[in-house]
């Protein structure tokens, strides 16, 4: 459970100061499958960047979870990026020279878990990757690649999985795919998923579409999501792993 | 984050680069093995002085002239004022703590412009003349192998009968038995030279060369047959000059007792107020070695420092360059929930490893160095004494400086900004 109020950002670029959110209200219930779109420039990857506990608002709430997260120091920051969030980037932002299981136990180590190899795998298999799990990132294709980022963002269990344009670097066909994969999570494993994006195919995929422009909530609905071009299917229906 | 998680994700970066890894050691391998190598010289030099010492027999003194050692060529007699008189002189006055007194006197010694030379059937070695007494073997702990030493006999005969040390021998005989042999003795200078011959008595037990001396190449004639013989030079009141008076202690203790009475007497003796000799206790000479290697072994040690000190800033150099090159995935690591104490840690302990590491195969370096060393025989045998002192300094040493070397760029890393880190290409 996620609740912003009037969450405002204020950078300050040598003497002027420019506002990337400016009284920013949203709510975001477990469950949910949701896209924040809107242009450059309209401030989604800063307020990411704040839900995701990177940044902190320069004024305004941000209650993670009924914690207030503005309060908390780095080291607090820290372990709430690793239980309660995961990061789903453009980029993969998969470390080089790692394989797969080790990339996706990366949150239980700095967790401290135990059975860390067990969960990793499981994870990997929750995204369709099990046999990919001692390649590294250089021998994994970009599909595969953002696979791997989404088992290493949802192994720790996290509250909300973030994603910045997660679709942005890959062709359409593993875009879908991809997108298939968070469907899933958020339909079998009711795993609350959000997503950055400025593509509308994207945000077709979800529940809810948040607009945002200049740094403000400009529209907030609901959406029927339509699933690789046809519309949704009934819960019960299984879909294929991609 | 356990420390064993922390030392697997260096290790694992370690390995991701091996290249750089070894490279980044270098510095400490060699800085290690140097300070290993010089300090196994320099131990194994100090053992060395000090079983020369120790083997020169124990409860060990030793008088000799007062300028004897003056710098330059030393003419024979000139300001030498140590006297087989003296020697009988102490011997006389019977001192309790005096178990045996040998003085002995020699030509063609090290340093020596008189020659000796010995030959026997084509054969023959330069090598220096002793004249001693039959208490020497027992004084000097240094005895006969095979046939027998001087006996008083020889003395009052002035027998022309010698001892070979086990090198003259070696070399003169090879694999025949020398004694009863007759060789003949060349003494002289430049051009000019006498010769006698002496017959073969003896062959001393073999004590090995050390770096300055060695105690096998020698032989040993009875010291009044050396003086008439082979003119030792008399002084103008017809005493006899001798080298060296040796003398063996009933009790160590007694050592500076021993050194006062006898100073005081020989003074009376010379009719000086100041002493014209020197007395040696064993622990007199080792004390002076001792000092003269310390102070080598610091001007090693610092050298060996000195390339520490530069394999760490290496070290240092290319931690920041790895933390830079390293940045987004410090970011990566940030936003997966590592705090600043994680990514601290993982790369001091990276330093740590790194220098650590260094430190263990810089130790082998050193080893294997000297043991090459050793086999070559460069400065002679049992030079090297590889000690577990300078083992545990030389890895503490290098842990010491990783940490030291990492701390710096492991806070850097741990302080970067997670947004400003994934941004970074």
């Amino acid at each position: 459970m996620i609740s912003l109020h009037g969450v405002t950002k204020i950078y300050t670029v040598g003497t002027q100061r420019v506002a990337a959110l400016n009284g920013v209200d949203l709510e975001i219930a477990d469950g949910e499958f949701l896209s924040i779109m809107g242009p450059s420039g309209s401030g989604k990857s800063t307020l990411m960047n704040i839900i995701g506990c990177l940044d902190r608002q320069t004024e305004g709430k941000y209650i993670l979870d009924g914690l207030d997260v503005s309060r908390l120091g780095d080291n607090q920051l820290a372990i709430i990026r690793n239980r309660r969030l995961g990061f789903v980037f453009q980029s993969f932002n998969l470390l080089p020279r790692m394989s797969a299981i080790d990339q996706v136990a990366l949150p239980l180590l700095y967790r401290g878990a135990s059975n860390r190899k067990k969960v990793a795998a499981a994870a990997l298999e929750l995204v369709g990757l099990s046999d990919r799990a001692h390649h590294k990132p250089t021998q994994l294709s970009g599909g595969e690649q953002q696979r791997v980022a989404i088992a290493r963002a949802l192994v720790a269990r996290p509250s909300i999985i973030l994603a910045d344009e997660p679709t942005g670097a890959l062709d359409t066909k593993t875009s879908m795919d991809v997108m298939e994969v968070f469907r899933q999570l958020n339909e079998e494993m009711q795993m609350t998923i959000a997503f950055v994006t400025h593509e509308h195919d994207v945000a077709a995929y979800t529940r809810r579409i948040v607009s945002l422009r200049d740094g403000k909530v400009v529209g907030d609905r609901p959406n029927v999501p339509v699933y690789a071009g046809r519309p949704a299917a009934p819960v019960e229906e299984k879909e294929a792993a991609p | 984050m356990t420390l064993i998680d922390v030392l697997g994700t260096a290790l694992a970066a370690l390995a991701s680069n091996v290249v750089r890894t070894l490279l980044t050691m270098l510095g400490i391998i060699i800085g290690i093995a140097a300070v290993i190598t010089l300090t196994a010289a320099s131990e194994g030099a100090q053992r060395g002085v000090g079983e020369q010492i120790r083997g020169l027999g124990s409860n060990l003194m030793f008088i000799r002239p007062g300028l004897e050692e003056a710098d330059g060529i030393q003419l024979p007699g000139s300001g030498v004022n140590l006297f087989l008189e003296d020697s009988r002189a102490i011997e006389a006055a019977d001192f309790e703590y005096i178990e045996a007194i040998a003085a002995q006197g020699t030509i063609g010694g090290p340093g020596d412009f008189i020659f000796a030379q010995a030959i026997y059937q084509g054969q023959n070695r330069s090598t220096m003349l002793l004249g001693t007494e039959p208490t020497y073997q027992f004084v000097r702990d240094f005895y006969v192998e095979s046939g027998r030493f001087l006996t008083e006999v020889d003395l009052t005969k002035k027998a022309l009968v010698v001892v070979l040390g086990g090198e003259v021998a070696d070399e003169l005989f090879d694999t025949e038995d020398p004694v009863g042999k007759t060789i003949r003795i060349a003494v002289g200078a430049g051009p000019i030279s006498i010769g006698f011959n002496f017959t073969v008595i003896g062959v001393m037990e073999r004590r090995g060369a050390s770096a300055n001396t060695d105690q096998d190449d020698v032989i040993i004639v009875p010291m009044p047959s050396l003086q008439a013989r082979i003119a030792l030079v008399r002084d103008p009141r017809g005493r006899t000059n001798i080298d060296q008076i040796n003398i063996k202690l009933s009790d160590r203790g007694k050592a500076d007792q021993a050194k006062e009475e006898i100073g005081q007497l020989l003074m009376a003796l010379h009719a000086v107020d100041e002493p014209d000799f020197r007395i040696q206790t064993q622990s007199d000479i080792l004390a002076t070695a001792t000092e003269v290697e310390r102070s080598l072994q610091v001007l090693v040690v610092s050298i060996a420092l000195i390339s520490l000190f530069v394999g760490g800033i290496g070290i240092m150099n290319i931690m920041l360059v790895s933390v830079t090159e390293r940045t987004r995935e410090i970011g990566i690591r940030k936003a997966i929930g590592a705090k600043r104490m994680d990514i601290l840690w993982q790369f001091l302990v990276e330093s740590i490893v790194v220098t650590t590491a260094g430190g263990a195969l810089g130790v082998l370096v050193g080893i294997a160095v000297t043991q090459i060393a050793e086999r070559f025989a460069i400065g002679g045998d049992n030079a090297y004494a590889v000690t577990p002192l300078w083992v545990m300094v030389g890895f503490a040493v290098a842990a010491v400086t990783g940490l030291v070397a990492g701390v710096y760029p492991a806070w850097r890393a741990s302080r970067l900004d997670p947004i400003e880190a994934l941004r970074h290409e």
